[in-house]
């Protein structure tokens, strides 16, 4: 994503123009824009007129729009992203007050205004937000899709992109194949591999990791060289980026234990995917190891923020962006004000995690936020959980 | 032929005194000027034939006034009756029913015949432009006059008239039956159409003449050919001429009885012929007749036109019952009507579908008879509607087992079962001296054994069982099955789907230094768990590979003593815990005692008697039906799509309606296989082959569940399950397993832990449960499957269990 223009004042309220150059942006806008931002682009509207004698007319018309935000619609498996809401600007075809909805396209500007109201009613620009726009216009470089990943087990294959922020789930191809049986052929898979690699063929030259337990993805290995070898040499450049990993299972969250495999540590060493999934086993260890110095659940890490835990010297706050999405103003705050305590007042770290990624998705099952704390603290407030529930 | 001249004639007075007809005069000059052609073309052509003047004109009638057709055709036809007058002059009977049978050649020669429906096209439905209706009714009458064209064209409505009179007939009493056609072939005989039951016998005589006039005005009140099943408005006007017949049969009856004469005396009229020798000289019927009629000696049916395909099609919805009465093999129209009433109240057989009668009662049978007709498309395999149960109780079957094979990776099971089963014969020496040679081959010579049950190329190149194997042998009191379960910790879902179907466990351990320690830790220990959380009692120990320590008693105490200490804390009771020394490689101790002097020591029991020491299990064979699917696949030619599992729960028989979840399809037991014999039931403990019918396979996967439809399994996406933890359990992605079913899921809530032995909850919510705790979890699936209490699920994470349980 590209920084056209930033216009944020001090107070947080402001503009930001911003131009999406890639599928992933499109994460980034979905995660910067919230109900209630006026959000101002290019669009296409069927314009209705009807004439004196009742007949009418409608024609497409190319306008620049600017809504006020509703609800935002993101479909990770094309990276699209719909906005509607009530348009704000009055222009020849349009009236202030009817609906739109905005589909952001890449290479297209976008103007995003987040406010403050007067009384405090908006959320305007935070610390989040600013960090996320960060995050959003960072072009270092390295903010390519990182890896395919296909994780198999007989019968059943998921095929998915390792992106910087979010996993995308490509393809799962399933299908029966027949056990093993007395007398019975040999079952051969051959169907299932020629279905994962007309997709795998596709890609760009990227690191391919294949896993599955048992010797499923060694077998597809061997029968991507003999088809590259053969019938679609297109393969051929592929193979020396082939890496065949264990996993436990064909299913999509057995992409952590192929992440914790050394021969893909090395590969991704340092991406952002990599270094969340770490975090998230260090604070299972944590939890494992029962030494009361990992909390979890939105309550216990305000508790344990409150008396100082997550602060210099480890304190790490595990946070999953999707609490920064919510609708309601409120809760963002609680969140937004949590994680600027931790960093700026506690000192300690804070790790925003994509809610897209399976160590965010980890993190979602646990209350989609925990912390590592500095000391041990006892859970004493039992009461005020089964309060809670 | 004069006689054939005076009969027209008398029909036409008849006609005319009606009034239907009235020829437009422009049309009558046209005919005239076609007539003098005809017969001067008659005259000229070289047989030189005479015709009458009516000849021509009817036969200009059926052509349409085309001059030529209707010159062949005279020709033709004058031609065939000098022959048929030389070669056998008609005999008295024939002479009472003139144009019958008609000449075969005939009706060979006619030209193209003229669809109905095409000429009908572009009119309105009941609203046709009068010169068509006068041309269009003479062609498809025309070969009527072959006879009794009434009743095979009008399908099988009128038989059912005619069948509701015979019916009614034979309530009055034997006679009667005998009597009607009696009467008919006197109104047959009779040339004036006057007397009392003429009325009825009208119709049948109107297209005996085959008259083209006398016909024309019964079509042009009603579009008869359009009309096959629509009989009232074609028999009309035969009601007409015999009022009497009202008077005698009631107002009600016209129709049947004014039918049922007709059809009685077709077999009359068929008498007739087969008296006559020019029967002979018939042409064969087409093949759409004989397709209709089934029946050589039936006279020859009309045209095939389209709209014929109505009347085929209920033709065999009928069934051949209908014309077989008229080949006289077949039982008397009365008998059928008789055994159609008699049937019609018990359950189906032949008879009520094919032999609609005319009430009610009847028309629901044909309905009835319809459905079943659909449903022939598909495959139905009717139930004996066997008493399963008290079936399997009479059954005198030997003991049937599961057992399940466990234990480390290369602790020699699969190695073992192929010895039992060698020794036992259940495999033949020769099959077994193959792999061996094989196995040599690919220097693999010690997995010879293994490869009994290692069918997979992949598995015996690597040497690792992968998936799950069954085999059964017999001993003499119990029919044993082996489920070879893989030792591969990769491979630890497919053991779990073994360890479901099994009664008791044979745990192998590898006795060699080092890989008793490493399988302790590993799969001897998980999967010891497993079978236990999974439900099984007890457990034999097979020690394997005891020759690879020289048989040292030393070594076989201590991983006794090891293993069932590790067992009692797993659970296992210590009565049902057996331990046996053996060696799977060279069979001792296996199902004989060893010869090795080593091996004195041991005293107890060898595998094999442990196996058969072990108490048959009951199963609840009462409550519902359930199976999980184990596979799918292709059995055979016959049986295109086959499951197999172990019927875990209930019973089932062949043709049973069954459902499988979660796809809620409905599939129909086809035919079942239990221990791999043909069978007509099943019940639960035994492993069955259902071949299925009517049911996509896309809607079969390994896991689903077989249930019925009465008492279904629900599809849950949430539950909640007391389980005890393995490992470390905190919120977080899981594998759920049941038996084959295995899909991802996550635990969302920890409710509390519980205690071991009251089931007390200890703590509440608690942030993570150790290993080796009874805690209370909530489990949530991205899509429903079919669970319900009380099954045993596997939880499972990256490549280890970490928990199993009691669904609640």
């Amino acid at each position: 994503m590209r920084l056209i223009k930033n216009k944020v004042e001090l107070n947080g309220s402001g503009t930001v123009t911003l131009c999406p150059e890639e599928p992933e942006d499109m994460w980034h806008a979905y995660n910067l824009i919230r109900p209630g931002d006026l959000l101002r682009a290019s669009a296409i509207r069927r314009v209705t007129t009807t004439q004196e004698t009742g007949s009418t007319t409608s024609a497409r018309v190319h306008l620049t729009l600017e809504i006020r935000v509703k609800s935002l619609d993101f479909d990770p498996q094309l990276s699209q992203l719909h906005v509607s809401g009530q348009i704000v600007n009055e222009t020849q075809h349009t009236k202030v007050g009817q609906h739109h909805t905005l589909d952001l396209e890449l290479n297209r500007n976008f103007t995003l205004e987040k406010e403050i109201g007067s009384d405090g009613e908006g959320v305007g620009w935070d610390s989040i937000a600013i960090q996320m726009l960060k995050d959003a216009v960072d072009d270092g470089g390295k903010r390519r899709a990182e890896a395919v990943a296909v994780v198999m087990q007989e019968g059943l294959a998921h095929i998915c992109f390792i992106g910087q922020f979010q996993t995308i789930l490509k393809q799962k191809v399933e299908m029966s194949v027949p056990r093993k049986r007395q007398g019975g052929s040999d079952h051969d898979k051959m169907e299932f591999n020629t279905s994962s690699t007309s997709l795998t063929s596709n890609e760009t030259v990227r690191p391919v990791l294949l896993a599955s337990p048992g010797f499923v993805a060694a077998g597809f290995q061997k029968h991507i060289q003999s088809v590259a070898a053969t019938s679609t040499p297109a393969l051929k450049r592929l193979l020396p980026n082939i890496v065949v990993v264990h996993s436990a299972s064909g299913y999509l969250h057995s992409l952590a234990e192929v992440l914790q495999s050394p021969s893909v540590k090395t590969i991704l060493a340092d991406t952002k995917y990599a270094r969340e999934t770490k975090l998230m086993d260090d604070f299972q260890d944590q939890l494992r190891k029962e030494t009361n110095k990992a909390t979890y659940g939105p309550r216990e890490v305000e508790s344990a923020v409150d008396q100082g835990a997550v602060g210099r010297g480890g304190g790490v706050l595990i946070i999953s962006n999707r609490l920064f999405r919510s609708q309601d103003v409120a809760e963002r705050k609680r969140w937004v004000s949590l994680v600027d305590r931790v960093r700026d007042v506690e000192g300690g770290e804070v790790r925003v995690l994509s809610s897209d990624h399976e160590s965010g998705r980890r993190l979602d099952g646990l209350g989609g936020i925990a912390a590592l704390l500095t000391f041990p603290i006892v859970e004493d407030d039992y009461d005020s959980h089964e309060e809670q529930s | 032929m004069s006689r054939h001249r005076v009969k027209a004639v008398a029909y036409d007075e008849d006609d005319f005194d009606d009034g239907y007809d009235s020829p437009d005069p422009e049309e009558q000059e046209f005919l005239e000027q076609c007539t003098a052609e005809v017969l001067s073309q008659l005259l000229a052509g070289s047989p030189s034939v005479t015709a009458t003047r009516d000849e021509v004109q009817e036969a200009l009638w059926h052509y349409y006034n085309d001059v030529e057709k209707s010159v062949n055709y005279l020709r033709n036809k004058k031609a065939k009756e000098t022959k048929k007058k030389e070669s056998a002059p008609a005999p008295a009977a024939k002479a009472k029913v003139p144009a019958y049978p008609l000449p075969p050649d005939l009706v060979l020669q006619e030209p193209p015949h003229f669809s109905a429906a095409d000429f009908f096209r572009d009119s309105p439905w009941l609203n046709v432009p009068a010169h068509r209706k006068a041309d269009i009714l003479i062609e498809p009458l025309y070969p009527r006059l072959g006879l009794l064209g009434g009743a095979p064209e009008s399908g099988g409505k009128v038989s059912k008239l005619a069948a509701l009179a015979a019916a009614r007939k034979k309530k009055e009493g034997d006679k009667a039956s005998t009597a009607a056609p009696a009467q008919n072939a006197e109104v047959n005989k009779t040339p004036v159409p006057s007397t009392e039951q003429k009325g009825a016998s009208l119709s049948l005589r109107e297209r005996l003449a085959g008259n083209g006039k006398i016909l024309k005005p019964e079509g042009a009140q009603s579009p008869r050919p359009l009309g096959k099943l629509s009989h009232p408005g074609s028999h009309s006007p035969q009601k007409k001429p015999s009022p009497e017949l009202v008077k005698q049969n009631g107002a009600s009856q016209v129709n049947s009885a004014n039918v049922q004469q007709e059809l009685t005396a077709e077999p009359l009229v068929k008498k007739e012929e087969k008296e006559q020798p020019t029967v002979n000289i018939r042409a064969s019927p087409s093949t759409f007749a004989s397709t209709i009629v089934g029946d050589v000696t039936r006279p020859k049916l009309t045209e095939p036109s389209p709209l014929f395909s109505t009347s085929l099609d209920l033709m065999e919805i009928y069934g051949q019952n209908l014309t077989e009465p008229f080949d006289f093999t077949g039982p008397s129209p009365d008998d059928v009507v008789l055994n159609a009433q008699s049937s019609a109240k018990g359950f189906k057989s032949k008879q009520p579908a094919s032999k609609p009668a005319g009430d009610k009662k009847n028309q629901t049978d044909l309905a009835g008879g319809m459905n079943n007709l659909s449903v022939a498309e598909k495959v139905t395999v009717k139930s004996k509607n066997l008493d399963v149960l008290s079936e399997y109780q009479k059954s005198k079957r030997k003991n049937a087992m599961n057992f399940a094979v466990i234990g480390h990776v290369d602790a020699g099971k699969s190695t073992l079962m192929g010895r039992l089963l060698a020794d036992l014969k259940a495999i033949d020496q020769r099959t077994l001296d193959k792999y061996r040679r094989e196995a040599e081959k690919i220097g693999k010579g010690s997995f010879a054994l293994a490869w009994v049950l290692d069918q997979g190329s992949e598995e015996r190149a690597r040497g690792v069982t992968i998936d799950i194997a069954t085999n059964k042998f017999e001993t003499e009191k119990t029919v044993f099955t082996i489920v070879d379960a893989p030792g591969h910790r990769d491979f630890v879902p497919n053991m779990i789907a073994g360890a479901s179907q099994a009664d008791f466990a044979v745990l192998v351990i590898d006795s060699g230094t080092g890989n008793f320690e490493s399988g302790l830790k590993g799969q001897t220990k998980e999967h010891a768990l497993l079978v236990r959380s999974m439900g099984v009692q007890r457990i034999i120990v097979a020690v394997n590979k005891m020759d690879s320590v020289q048989w040292n008693k030393d070594r076989y105490d201590e991983i006794e003593q090891q293993v069932s200490a590790f067992l009692t804390t797993a659970g296992f009771q210590a009565k049902n815990i057996a331990f046996v020394p053996c060696s799977g490689i060279s069979g001792d101790n296996v199902t004989k005692r060893s010869e090795d002097p080593n091996v004195s020591w041991y005293t107890g029991r060898t595998l094999i008697e442990e196996l058969e020491a072990t108490e048959p299990y009951s199963h609840a064979l009462d409550k519902p039906l359930r199976m999980t699917i184990g596979d799918v696949f292709r059995g055979s030619v016959q049986n295109p799509l086959s499951i197999s599992g172990r019927l875990d729960a209930g019973s089932l028989q062949v043709g049973d309606q069954i459902l499988t979840m979660p796809s809620g399809e409905t599939a129909l037991v086809r035919s079942l296989e239990v221990d791999s014999e043909p069978s007509d039931w099943a019940v639960a403990g035994q492993n069955v082959v259902l071949n299925l019918a009517n049911i996509d396979p896309i809607h079969l996967r390994s896991g689903d569940v077989i249930c019925r439809a009465s008492a279904p399994i629900a599809n849950i996406t949430s539950f909640t399950a007391k389980v005890l933890a393995f490992e470390h359990l905190m919120p977080s992605m899981v594998d759920v397993h049941r038996g084959r079913l295995h899909v991802p899921g996550r635990i969302s809530r920890l409710v509390a832990t519980l205690d071991k032995g009251s089931g007390a909850s200890i703590k509440k919510k608690p942030k993570i449960v150790a290993p080796g705790s009874v805690a209370r979890i909530v489990v949530e699936m991205d899509h429903a499957v079919p669970l319900e209490a009380p099954t045993r699920v596997v939880l499972r994470a990256g490549g280890d269990t970490v928990a199993a349980g009691l669904l609640e």
